[in-house]
């Protein structure tokens, strides 16, 4: 590969590891060997180093350390959510869940799968902001509700839904809530006790821990069948030898994230505006998808008329900048990003769109220099397309 | 960027592996790109093994090609890229070829992927990332002959190798940004420099038959793809029939059969029986003896010139009919629209069938070639 300066403005699909995570898992890695269910030593080791991962979780989102259920990821703690609350049920008539349009797939699909197996789902529209009503929250309830789950902050917009006024709903109904926090965490304030919600999925690598580890909070007395089998672990909840570097390593960037949340916010807000700013002044046909109020301060979904996102993203890429059509996960996809289309945009203009995603790696410069690419990009691509 | 890299269509396969890794041992900075262009589990009927399996190796776009590809890439550390073509091969490639068989005739996808995909849509993304020359592993030659100020194109060296007969579309535009850098070897010389060169896709065998057509069942793929958009063969039954109109049996279908086909006619007589021409308004197929295949003459239309301008006057060639036929002797004469050329051989040729290519030929220089009426 060419050597350009690389400049990484994803970190909605993945972060790098902090380098303070780094040193504790690695120092796990290296040292924290035992199994944490053996009685000896070793395996003493291992468990304390897990609990204070615990502790380290559940304090950063106001938990109680007995509430955290590890897993290996953000998927995975949406699936047992879903999964676990509807099969906890499964003998019941409560069989019906209400969801939204712009979940990720580890939702969407999820529920894709509890209809084939007979549970009725309703996907609720979100206006052209991205942010879904409480109202229709309230509307789309039937008695046969078992659960009510919607993300926090949606992943190509960062568009924040209003949870704590759901969670008010679903309580006043007795319906359990999850959220889907994984865009959610480290980039603004969470408590659970605050937001009302009962389970709570999130992920190490949005929040610059390892890929392959997450955690599902379950508020105490909320129903939740396992959805795996194998052993003891997680309270029965998620069983398997715990994978102690990487959830230490969660903890330790919990904590870390805790210290730099208010910090990293405002300066990634007024950066992401920056780049905005200077997108929206400079470059003719473009705008902001979503809202820009009430979203995640490093996120930001821009239209570009008439280029194409697909040849954009790998031009900047060739120039050293690494920014998304969308979602990594349905990156190359032929049909236009769910998100964009149920805010209303049209299928031309959801495959023009990019979206940029700051972290605490990127500086004033570095946008700077991304804005220039953008403005030689986007000129370039609407040059050919004019000749073509 | 310093200079503007070549995107190297990348698919997979030996021939675009070594194109791309020759490139680089010339110091030529590139960029690989892997077409997608048909996703294999959208017609699971017809997937080995059916629904539940794998999509399948070998075949077009499948993952396991993208992953040599990308492995090939990262070996000789170039940018990769898979980029997404499958609305567009959809509407210009596919939708066609279904028309064109329901319609009697046999179409050649691969010449409509070349025209409108590969150095088309390839070459207007090469541009869109910057690339300035885009290269394939095609086996041709192209040249820039200054006496007529027209780019060329040449027969491959590998006369079995060849593949000028799909690329009888390409405008001068196209072939002056297109390399070629296979047409002076051999596949076996091909074969041994991706051994030399350490490129683990060396012994990789051949793709055959057409991309998304598995097995080249072709009348298996137009029912399940009729099928799942939900328009149905309109008759999909008919008599056949001898040249003297006589009934000789039933078929299921005009789109199972091509000119020229022998099986398949589930007929008992002594002779051998072939497909003489095809009739979807009636329904009908008409076989006979391998002789009454034979024509002397047939009309090509959207002829494409290539190394000459065109046609001042009747012109002699070589014709070719088929990717397979040898290419025979030939006058070209112009006709009043300059789009249409009457093709008349030295000796008749057996199956000349509606729908595949006529490419005109001067020895190794491709003259043109246009579609058989």
């Amino acid at each position: 590969m060419r050597s350009v300066q690389r400049f990484y403005f994803d970190h909605n699909a993945t972060t790098p590891l902090a380098p303070e995570v780094l040193e504790v898992m690695v120092s796990c890695l290296g040292q924290v060997y035992g199994n944490a269910s053996s009685i000896h030593y070793f395996g003493q080791a291992a468990k304390q180093r897990l609990e204070q991962a615990r502790r380290e979780l559940a304090s950063f989102i106001n938990a109680n350390p007995a509430e955290i259920v590890f897993t290996g990821g953000g998927t995975e703690a949406d699936n047992l959510a879903l999964l676990g609350v509807l099969r906890a049920r499964a003998s019941e008539t409560a069989r019906h869940l209400i969801t939204t349009a712009i979940e990720h797939p580890a939702v969407l699909a999820t529920c894709a799968q509890l209809e084939r197996e007979g549970v009725a789902v309703t996907r609720l529209r979100v206006g052209s902001g991205g942010v879904v009503q409480p109202d229709d929250v309230r509307r789309a309830l039937r008695p046969e509700t078992a659960l009510i789950s919607v993300m926090h902050a949606n992943n190509e917009l960062g568009a924040i839904q209003p949870i704590a006024e759901i969670s008010r709903i679903a309580r006043e109904a007795g319906v359990p809530l999850h959220v889907d926090g994984v865009q959610a965490l480290g980039k603004i304030p969470v408590d659970v006790d605050e937001l009302g919600v009962d389970l709570y999925s999130l992920s190490g690598h949005k929040i610059y821990a390892p890929k392959g580890v997450g955690a599902l909070y379950v508020r105490k007395g909320t129903r939740l069948a396992p959805v795996s089998f194998g052993g003891h672990h997680e309270r029965e909840r998620r069983p398997g030898t715990e994978n102690v570097p990487s959830i230490a390593a969660l903890g330790a960037a919990a904590t870390l994230a805790g210290r730099c949340l208010a910090g990293d916010a405002e300066r990634l807000e007024a950066l992401r505006d920056c780049l905005e700013n200077a997108v929206l002044e400079r470059i003719h046909g473009t705008g902001v998808n979503g809202s820009r109020w009430r979203r995640t301060p490093n996120t930001s979904n821009l239209y570009f008329d008439g280029v194409d996102g697909e040849a954009m993203v790998i031009g900047l890429d060739l120039r050293g900048f690494a920014v998304s059509t969308g979602a990594a996960c349905s990156s190359g996809a032929i049909t236009p990003s769910h998100v964009l289309t149920a805010i209303g945009l049209s299928g031309e203009r959801a495959r023009a769109s990019l979206r940029f995603s700051l972290g605490r790696s990127n500086t004033a410069a570095q946008v700077d220099a991304l804005v220039e690419a953008l403005e030689f990009s986007v000129a370039h691509l609407r040059r050919i397309s004019v000749n073509a | 960027m310093p200079e503007a890299p070549i995107a190297v269509a990348m698919s997979g396969g030996v021939d675009s592996s070594t194109v791309a890794a020759l490139l680089v041992r010339q110091g030529r900075s590139i960029v690989g790109m892997t077409m997608q262009l048909w996703n294999q589990r959208r017609l699971p009927e017809l997937m080995e093994g059916g629904a539940s399996s794998a999509p399948g190796a070998g075949r077009c776009c499948s993952l396991d090609d993208v992953y040599d590809a990308r492995r090939v890439a990262e070996q000789i550390g170039v940018p990769y890229y898979v980029v997404n073509f499958e609305r567009q091969f959809e509407e210009q490639v596919v939708k066609p070829f279904v028309a064109e068989y329901l319609a009697g005739r046999t179409p050649i996808p691969c010449t409509l992927c070349n025209n409108y995909i590969k150095f088309d849509r390839f070459l207007e993304m090469a541009d869109a990332v910057g690339a300035g020359l885009m290269a394939t592993g095609h086996y041709a030659r192209t040249r820039y002959d200054v006496a007529s100020g027209r780019y060329q194109l040449l027969r491959a060296v590998d006369a079995s190798k060849d593949q000028t007969y799909f690329l009888f579309g390409l405008t001068q535009q196209q072939l002056s940004r297109t390399l070629f850098p296979l047409g002076e070897l051999t596949k076996p010389e091909v074969r041994e420099l991706a051994q030399s060169m350490g490129l683990a896709v060396a012994a990789k065998s051949d793709s055959q038959e057409i991309c998304f057509v598995p097995n080249g069942d072709y009348a298996a793929f137009m029912t399940a793809y009729l099928k799942e958009s939900g328009a149905a063969p309109e008759a999909t039954h008919g008599p056949i029939l001898s040249t003297d109109g006589r009934r000789l049996g039933e078929h299921s279908g005009v789109h199972h059969f091509t000119v020229g086909q022998r099986r398949g006619l589930g007929l008992a007589t002594g002779e051998p029986l072939y497909v003489i021409s095809t009739n979807p308004q009636s329904q009908s197929v008409v076989v006979g003896g391998r002789d009454e295949l034979l024509r002397g003459e047939f009309t090509a239309r959207a002829v494409n010139w290539i190394s000459v301008a065109g046609l001042a006057a009747p012109v002699r060639a070589e014709v070719k009919i088929r990717n397979k036929h040898t290419a025979a002797p030939a006058t070209l004469f112009a006709t009043g629209d300059p789009a249409r050329v009457r093709v008349i051989f030295d000796d008749p040729q057996r199956a000349v069938t509606p729908g595949q290519g006529a490419v005109f030929y001067r020895a190794d220089l491709v003259l043109g070639g246009g579609w058989i009426e």
